[in-house]
């Protein structure tokens, strides 16, 4: 950092606090100049000697002149070691910008291509009667798929899963290193693994048929290291004063767990059961060759194909007709609208779990 | 009182009675209960990993006794012709290929943005960022493929199109067909873009375990913040860096439904990463499935079961790695 070169001004009251500040105006300028310049530079460039290759070309063309000349315009202006120092701060700003752009593309693309598709009848109807070309129908029978797998992986993985995260963390098991290694692992299982898994088990080896309920099987494997990490790095929060202290009131440690670690934990832990259920959401991949996906309604988690959201979307994004790409997009539109609302929750809550212990 | 005096009972002259004592752990019937079934519960990892590889490997044996280790060395996947042929080297090579392209797109962004969350941004942005970077995470996959598809595609393929016209001295920009959808270089853009909030988390967590004694000493020897990253941190977080970026390689090499939203198949093995037609295992499972009779159901078991030990192996020594640069060993601070 550099010493900056202003004077101290006389006139001041002495007590004013002096804003402290590490730039001067000249870096600005020097950085508005310098990118002004690069646009410049690359729109000759653009318009003279290669055309066409599309904005996001022109982007990155200009961005490498604005680098360059930054660095060059920093070297004359103050020495080496500054304009490197310089660059690696505008680097890392770049970096950090540029993970805005793909969220915020997603995000309004998505809401822009299927806010058209938008009504009740999307929640109400499913799409039995309706045909390829007609509008009209919905993705009821998706919704309900998806809720109930979600809700039966949920059932599954959170006792499993905060089971393990207590195993880790408060038994202190004599495996406590290699299953924390698995899981993992475990988290790194590609999903469609995990699908391929329940049908070799529970489709082929044991002779279900296909049905909501494989779909929550293959989910909740999913979801399991994502709740038992998230769990454990919440329990490992609870100060230990406070097991000790149960324990040494005579609690048993099943009391000290569930009656002091837990309550203690609970608004972390639920952000952990969230952030599971919106990783098992979206997922698409495994429910292929589990749930498999139908047109029309099926209730019934326990028998029978069954739709969820995002293999309606994944079915319908290949159809060539426009009405059905209007209701992948609408599927898409509400899957990222539950993401976002449950990822809002976690992120309430598990402020609220940080908080309370700092 | 005589600080010399020993006191008698200080001295114990038997010794028979200079012996620990034995500590028991007695527990309540309801506590052993309560940890047999924390045991359990701890162990059912174990037995899920254990069960997927032994029914991934028990369904896959068909396959291998009608073709043999041919399923390893022949490049063809056909199952319609006579007779079937299930080779996934093909597959297997650009399974591998667009994770590593997806890994050096997303490696030096993924180290950038966690230096500016670790040192360079301004406090209040932090939170922000963070979460933003956590919820790039939590979006789908699918919706990743639907955007990457119809978005980023057309942005891409302009990119491509110039590289290959002004950088084909480089021999993986040349191309043989000027077509550039579906290639390997989109599906691993959009890879890049689903993988970096993993390698950014990891290489954060490191970077913010630098002694700040090391770093300020750096600058207290009149060392830039530039030098001071060059030469203490990013030395510091080696070990993080490669352990998340090995765990970026693991999640790209396993995702399936944005790969195969976007890819066009390709069983031919070339360098042309900006050409259209790539391949990956998991792409191929989600795609065949549909269609597939008893024997390339099996050939599907197989290539799942390949997919599972190569992400379960890189995913192990990735996550070796971190512990280790975690535990700070190697650090003289």
């Amino acid at each position: 950092m550099r010493n900056f070169s202003q004077t101290r001004d006389e006139t001041l009251p002495v007590d004013v606090p002096r804003k402290l500040r590490n730039w001067r105006v000249d870096d600005f300028s020097l950085l508005v100049g310098t990118a002004l310049a690069a646009v410049a530079t690359t729109w000759v460039i653009y318009t003279a000697l290669t055309p066409a290759t599309g904005k996001t070309g022109f982007f990155l063309i200009s961005y490498i002149t604005f680098l360059l000349l930054y660095v060059m315009t920093c070297t004359l202006e103050l020495g080496k070691q500054n304009a490197f120092d310089n660059m690696w701060t505008v680097l890392t700003w770049s970096a950090a910008l540029l993970l805005l752009a793909p969220l915020t593309t997603i995000l309004l693309y998505v809401i822009i291509k299927g806010y058209a598709g938008l009504n009740l009848d999307f929640f109400t109807k499913d799409l039995s009667a309706t045909g390829t070309l007609d509008s009209g129908g919905g993705a009821s029978a998706a919704i309900v798929g998806t809720l109930q797998q979600v809700f039966i992986a949920v059932l599954i993985s959170v006792p499993l899963g905060l089971l393990t995260a207590i195993y880790l963390n408060e038994v202190k098991g004599r495996f406590r290193r290699p299953v924390r290694m698995f899981v993992d692992a475990m988290s790194g299982i590609p999903s469609i693994v995990a699908g391929l898994f329940i049908y070799a088990v529970w489709i082929i080896a044991l002779g279900n048929v296909f049905s909501g309920l494989a779909a929550a099987l293959a989910l909740s494997i999913l979801m399991l290291p994502t709740i038992t990490r998230t769990a454990e790095e919440v329990l490992r929060l609870v100060p230990d004063g406070m097991r000790e202290g149960a324990l040494a009131l005579g609690a048993t440690r099943w009391q000290t767990t569930y009656r002091v670690v837990m309550p203690t934990a609970a608004s972390g832990l639920i952000t952990a059961i969230v952030l599971g259920v919106a990783r098992a959401v979206g997922e698409t991949a495994p429910l292929i060759m589990t749930s498999f996906g139908s047109t029309a309604m099926n209730a019934n988690p326990l028998s029978g194909a069954q739709d969820s959201l995002p293999l309606f979307v994944y079915r319908l994004i290949a159809n060539p007709f426009a009405a059905q790409q209007q209701r992948a997009w609408t599927g898409a539109l509400v899957l990222v609208i539950v993401v976002l609302v449950l990822f809002t929750i976690a992120r309430i809550l598990g402020a609220r779990a940080s908080g309370k212990r700092r | 009182m005589d600080i010399g005096e020993v006191r008698s009972f200080d001295r114990i002259d038997d010794p028979e009675q200079d012996q620990p004592r034995v500590l028991k752990r007695s527990l309540s019937k309801e506590d052993r209960v309560y940890e047999a079934a924390a045991v359990a519960g701890g162990l059912s990892t174990l037995v899920i990993l254990a069960f997927i590889g032994f029914f991934l490997f028990a369904r896959s044996s068909l396959v291998f006794s009608e073709v043999g280790w041919g399923f390893f060395t022949s490049l063809s996947w056909r199952p319609d012709a006579s007779p079937p042929e299930f080779g996934i080297v093909a597959i297997l090579y650009w399974t591998v290929i667009i994770a590593i392209v997806a890994l050096a797109i997303a490696m030096p962004l993924s180290v950038l943005t966690a230096l500016f969350l670790v040192e360079y941004s301004p406090r209040s942005l932090r939170g922000p960022l963070r979460a933003l970077v956590d919820l790039l995470a939590a979006i789908p996959s699918l919706i990743y493929g639907l955007w990457g598809l119809f978005f980023l595609q057309p942005h891409l393929v302009g990119i491509a199109k110039w590289l290959s016209d002004h950088a084909s001295f480089v021999p993986i920009f040349r191309v043989n067909e000027p077509t550039f959808t579906g290639s390997a270089f989109i599906v691993s853009v959009v890879l890049a873009l689903m993988i970096l909030p993993i390698v950014t988390s990891i290489v954060r967590e490191v970077l913010e375990q630098t002694p700040p004694g090391e770093k300020e000493a750096a600058l207290a020897l009149g060392s830039t913040r530039s030098g001071m990253v060059r030469s203490v941190m990013l030395p510091f977080a080696r070990g993080g860096i490669i352990g998340g970026s090995m765990l970026g390689l693991g999640r790209a090499l396993g995702e399936t439904i944005a790969v195969a939203i976007i890819l066009s198949p390709s069983l031919v093995i070339s360098p042309r990463i900006l050409e259209t037609g790539t391949n990956s295992i998991a792409s191929l499972i989600a795609l065949k499935f549909g269609e597939a009779d008893e024997l390339s159901l099996s050939a599907l078991m197989a290539a799942g079961l390949t997919l599972f030990i190569l992400t379960l192996t890189v995913n192990f020594i990735a996550s070796f790695v971190v512990a280790r640069s975690r535990s700070g060993a190697g650090v003289d601070a």
